[in-house]
Formats: C-alpha cells, sequence, structure tokens
C-alpha cells in the first residue's frame, strides 16, 4: 500500500470499504461497540456530574465523618477512583472478546485482496 | 510570584544544580541514540509507531502530569484541602472519554496530527487550516502556562534571585527542550516522557510511604494531624467548599471547571498525537489502560502528599514560602529528607516542565507542517523531507516564542492559561472530534462552525473574565473590562460549540457518503491503517 504522504490515507477502491461497510459483520462490530460505549460514557459522566455537584453544593453532607477522619466526600471521591478503574477494566475485557475477534476478521477481509492488487 | 526570588530556606543550590545537570545529560544522551533511527517523517512525528502500549502509557503519564499537576495538586491540597483534590478527580475521570471515545478509532483514521482524522472526509485544506489553528493556540497556551511557571519554579529550587539571571534560567530550559525535540524527535521525547514519568512516580511514591510510616499508616491520624496544624479553621480542610464554596459565582465556577477537566484532555492535542506513536488500535488500548492506573494512582499519592505538607510543614509556613503554594511538596521533601531529598525533587520538577514543553513543541511543529505546510499550502504535494525540515524550523520558531513568552510571563499570574487550554480543547476540539468520528451527516461546514466557533467564544469569555481584569487575582489588577462573571468559560462554550458544529451541518448540503463508509470501516477495523516502520 502506498504512504505517501498526500495528507489522506493510502489509495484503496472505493467499493471495497462500501461492500464492507454494508456487510452484517460490520454492522454487527459498529452495534457492538456502540453498545457499550455510548450506555458507559453517559453513565460516568452522570456518576461524575453527581459527585462535583455534590461537593460544589452539598457540603454539610461530604463533611459528614464516617468513621475517622474519614467523611463521606472523601469516600465519594475515591469512589470516583474505583469506578474509573473499574469502567476501564470492563471495556478492555469487553473490547478483547467481542470486538477485537470481529474486526480482526473484517480487516483481513478488506487487506488480503488490498495487498494483491499492490 | 515576584516572591519566587529567594530560595526555599535550607536547599543546596549546588546540590539542586548538580541532579538536575545529571539528568539532562543522562536524557540527552538517550535522545542521541534515539535520534539515530530518525530518518522518515514517520520516526519524526510519531517515533515510527514503533513504541509498545506499556512503553506509550507511561509516556502519556509523563507528558500529562504536568508541575501543575504535581506542585500544584499537592499545594492546593495543603492549603484548601478537599477542594484541591477535587481537581484531580476530573483529570483522572477524562480519561475515560478518551478510553472509550477516541483512542482507538483516532489511532485507526489518522496519521500524525488531529487534522487527519477531523479532515478525513471534509474539504481538505479549511477543515486542516481550522484543526491547525486550533491545536497551535491549545499547545501554545498551555506552553506559556509552563514556561511562565517554569521561570518561577527553578528559580525557586536554584535559589536564582534577579529577574535577570531568571530569563536565562527560563532560556537554558527552552534550548534543551528544543535539542530534545529537534535531535531526537517523537522517539527522543518519548523517551523524555518515560524517564520523567518513572522518575516523577516513584520520587511520590517514596514520600507517600514516608509520610504515612509517620502516622502509622493510618490516614485518619494524618488528617487529624493537618486539622491540627492548620489552627483555628483546620476542620474545614476535610469538607469541600474552602476554595470555592463562597458564593454562588464561585460554585457555578468550579462546576464549570469541572465540565472543561473532564472534556478537555480527550481533546488536547499533544495527547492525542501519543496514540500514533503505537502499532496498532490494540496498544493505543493499552496505553491509555496503563495512563489511567499511573495517573491514578500518582492523584492518590498528591492526597497524601498534600495533606501531609499541610500537616508536617502548615499551611502558614507554605503560604509565606517563596513560591507560596508551589512549595508545598518540595517543602514537605525537605521536612522529611534534608537537603538531598529536596535536590531530587526539585530535579524531578524540573525534568516535569521540560518533558511537558517538549511534548508540546513536538505537537504543535507537526501540526504547523503536516496539516498547514504539506496540506493547506503545498496542497498535498511536497516530500516528507521537506515536511520534516519545515517541522523542525516549526519546533525552533516555538522554542524561541515560548522562551520570549515564558521570560515575558514570569512573575505574572497566568495560571487561567491551564484552565484556558482546557477549556479550548474541550469547545474546539473534542465536539468536533466526536461529531466526525460518530455522526455519519456530519461536514465541513459543520467542522468549521465548531472548531472556530468553539475556541472564539472560550477566548473572548476568558477575555473579558475575572481571570483577565477586575480582580486583586486578575492578570490585569489596574484595569476592569471584565463583563462575563466566571474564570471558566466551559459551561457556556462546550454547549454552544456542539450546537454549532450541530447547526453548520444541518445548514450545509454537503456529504460524502462514500468517505463516510471508508472512514468508518477504517476507523473500527484498524484497515488500511499506517503500520509500525521496522528498522
Amino acid at each position: 500500500m502506498s504512504t505517501t504522504d498526500t495528507g489522506g490515507p493510502p489509495d484503496t477502491s472505493d467499493t471495497i470499504w462500501e461492500r464492507a461497510h454494508e456487510s452484517t459483520e460490520f454492522r454487527e462490530l459498529r452495534s457492538r461497540l456502540r453498545r457499550f460505549v455510548f450506555p458507559m460514557t453517559a453513565v460516568f459522566l452522570l456518576w461524575y456530574l453527581l459527585y462535583v455537584l455534590l461537593a460544589d453544593y452539598a457540603h454539610s453532607f461530604m463533611s459528614t465523618k464516617v468513621f475517622g477522619n474519614i467523611n463521606v466526600g472523601l469516600i465519594f471521591g475515591l469512589l470516583q477512583f474505583v469506578s474509573t478503574f473499574v469502567i476501564t477494566g470492563l471495556y478492555v475485557r469487553y473490547a478483547n472478546r467481542k470486538l477485537d475477534p470481529v474486526a480482526e476478521k473484517i480487516r483481513e477481509d478488506i487487506e488480503g485482496p488490498a495487498k494483491e492488487q499492490a | 510570584m515576584t516572591t519566587l526570588a529567594a530560595s526555599v530556606e535550607g536547599s543546596n543550590p549546588l546540590l539542586n544544580i548538580g541532579i538536575f545537570a545529571l539528568f539532562v545529560i543522562i536524557t540527552l544522551v538517550i535522545v542521541f541514540r534515539a535520534s539515530r533511527n530518525t530518518k522518515t517523517a514517520s520516526d519524526y512525528y510519531a517515533a515510527g509507531r514503533a513504541f509498545t502500549g506499556p512503553q506509550n502509557g507511561v509516556a502519556i503519564s509523563g507528558d500529562y502530569l504536568s508541575a501543575a499537576s504535581f506542585l500544584g495538586i499537592a499545594g492546593a491540597i495543603a492549603i484548601n484541602g478537599y477542594d484541591g483534590f477535587l481537581y484531580s478527580i476530573g483529570f483522572l475521570v477524562a480519561w475515560l472519554v478518551a478510553l472509550l471515545l477516541v483512542a482507538e478509532l483516532l489511532r485507526n483514521t489518522g496519521k500524525f496530527t488531529m487534522g487527519d482524522v477531523l479532515a478525513f472526509r471534509m474539504k481538505q485544506r479549511p477543515v486542516r487550516a481550522a484543526a491547525a489553528t486550533s491545536t497551535l493556540a491549545v499547545s501554545f497556551f498551555y506552553l506559556l502556562a509552563q514556561m511562565a511557571g517554569a521561570g518561577g519554579l527553578v528559580a525557586l529550587l536554584l535559589g536564582v534571585e534577579g529577574s535577570g539571571a531568571q530569563a536565562l534560567v527560563i532560556a537554558v530550559v527552552g534550548i534543551i527542550m528544543i535539542a530534545y525535540v529537534l535531535i531526537g524527535g517523537m522517539k527522543g521525547t518519548t523517551w523524555v516522557q518515560i524517564i520523567k514519568a518513572a522518575l516523577l512516580i516513584f520520587g511520590a511514591l517514596a514520600m507517600t510511604l514516608w509520610v504515612l510510616a509517620k502516622y502509622g499508616f493510618n490516614f485518619s491520624s494524618l488528617l487529624q494531624a493537618a486539622v491540627d496544624k492548620a489552627g483555628k479553621a483546620g476542620e474545614t480542610l476535610l469538607g469541600p467548599g474552602k476554595q470555592y464554596g463562597a458564593t454562588g459565582t464561585s460554585k457555578l465556577d468550579f462546576l464549570s471547571l469541572g465540565i472543561a477537566l473532564v472534556l478537555g484532555t480527550a481533546g488536547l492535542p499533544h495527547v492525542l498525537m501519543r496514540f500514533y506513536t503505537v502499532p496498532t488500535a490494540r496498544d493505543a488500548r493499552r496505553s491509555v489502560v496503563w495512563a489511567i492506573v499511573l495517573i491514578g494512582v500518582f492523584y492518590l499519592f498528591t492526597l497524601v502528599l498534600g495533606y501531609g505538607a499541610g500537616a508536617l510543614v502548615g499551611p502558614d509556613v507554605i503560604k509565606k514560602a517563596p513560591g507560596g503554594v508551589n512549595s508545598a511538596a518540595p517543602l514537605l521533601a525537605l521536612e522529611l529528607g534534608g537537603p538531598v531529598l529536596l535536590g531530587l525533587i526539585s530535579a524531578v520538577a524540573f525534568a516535569t516542565i521540560l518533558a511537558v514543553v517538549a511534548g508540546l513543541t513536538i505537537t504543535a511543529s507537526a501540526s504547523f507542517a503536516h496539516d498547514v505546510y504539506a496540506n493547506v499550502v503545498k496542497r498535498g504535494k511536497t516530500s516528507p523531507d521537506s515536511e520534516v525540515k519545515v517541522a523542525r524550523i516549526t519546533a525552533l520558531v516555538i522554542g524561541a516564542l515560548a522562551i520570549g513568552g515564558g521570560i515575558l510571563a514570569n512573575g505574572q499570574n497566568v495560571a487561567f492559561l491551564v484552565a484556558l487550554a482546557f477549556a479550548v480543547a474541550a469547545s474546539a476540539n473534542l465536539p468536533t472530534i466526536l461529531y466526525s468520528l460518530f455522526w455519519k451527516r456530519f461536514n465541513t461546514q459543520g467542522a468549521l462552525w465548531s472548531i472556530y466557533g468553539g475556541l472564539a467564544i472560550t477566548v473572548v469569555l476568558i477575555v473579558f473574565s475575572p481571570a483577565v481584569s477586575g480582580k486583586s487575582t486578575s492578570m490585569f489588577k489596574s484595569a476592569d473590562f471584565a463583563w462575563f462573571p466566571l474564570s471558566n468559560p466551559g459551561i457556556v462554550s462546550i454547549p454552544a460549540a456542539f450546537i454549532l458544529g450541530w447547526l453548520g451541518t444541518v445548514l450545509s448540503k454537503e456529504h460524502d457518503e462514500k468517505k463516510y463508509a471508508e472512514m468508518e470501516v477504517r476507523s473500527l477495523t484498524g484497515a488500511g491503517a499506517e503500520k509500525a516502520v521496522v528498522h
């Protein structure tokens, strides 16, 4: 495949992309990706927004001590760390199992013939 | 900031300079070695796409953990308690946007810059010009903030007094940074990031364990000590509101900042460019995972360090020290390990500034050479060699501008520049990237409206905000032309840019169905993506 710096990507026949785009495999891949990332993004953004709003407008609630000097605000803050790590782990597992194999198959279908042409 | 002239009491400037010099020599040797394989455009811009996911993840955390996050957040926690901690959470959660929505798709679709992705299915020249404009704007704001801080900070740690000597220090920082970028390209810069990140994280870990050991590994007793040390108002350190809770406007300002932090990261051009240095989208994903873990753990360290500085040094001593808030971590190092630990931590802070500035410079130079020179001016008819030559010259110019700007801004209150960089990234870049990757109908006019609209609205609102004029904390204290009440414009500018992108799109009939099909297949599967260079 050509890698001259024309700014755009290397040229490959249009029909290959369009055929791949219409294939059931690709539709499945796209819906699997979107089914995971869109709701998950909504979840973590709302969860973060809830935290920011509480820290911003509910000072006395956040300052309530739970044990020792550890208060609700600190626990909420640390839970943001936990949720970030958990969502990262969930996504990696999902991508490895549900996205990568399908993406790899479609990629091989496209790049196989493309290499023969070049 | 003028009080920075005097050095921290008890520090040994010669020892500090010695440790700095050692860092610079070691990194320069590595950069020289890396430069031997830097030949093609792909080598210069993307390190031949040969870094592994974990290596790139460490480098990303090196790029991201600036002096502001190390010294600034630790200091903010020491003085303002919980409110300082709030920053770090926004900075961390933001990485989920990059992981879920941006990193892999960007790696699959583009070559070197953000403009590659945005212009993929649009009219090349106008969209690339717009992408380069916002990339250069964000890089320049961020760069200026780092350089202005660098003068004061290095002067503080080295004990350099007088504005002439500080200007010299800034110039030296700038020249070393230019050397990294010109000699080593992306590969050399990446190694500097990796070394710096390792030093920073291990340094913070050592200090964190040291502080915790002093309180029997009981975080609650550490908090109690911080409360006791702070005197009457000590209890307020534990809950939110000390810094931002004063009025309705300040609360709204914090909400606006929180939104810009979480949405800005995935639009920072120097972060985006790092995704091109790995061979596949899978490695881009692994790099973000490594970055999230390292950055998350680091922010937990700063929580301990901040309260530790509050407990062991005390907010009053920190506020009175040269450098104010920024001196919390260095003073804590001095308290714990004497001049040697202070020297090490100072060297880490110095390395941090150098590495972040180098990362910004290579990004800005790549965007100018690849988007503006090769594709807008030469319309794609140029050789990779001449493109890299232009990139190197641009890096030199940007370096000179950064030195000049840093000297001029030394002593100015330019803290708002970092907030501005994040706000522009979240307003001008992120909406356009997301529309481009996920919205079929999106077109050239929509891209231009969201980039230029987001950029213009953000800059105008900042210029007429209390960050620039009208308050004792403003850049211009004597003038007052502020009419926008918030220092952080994100809450207005981000939705506005999303709306503009949508409006611009629906008001234009242009639409390239074929290119969209190609882009979507490429972005999701990695078919036809740029491969690693084998040397």
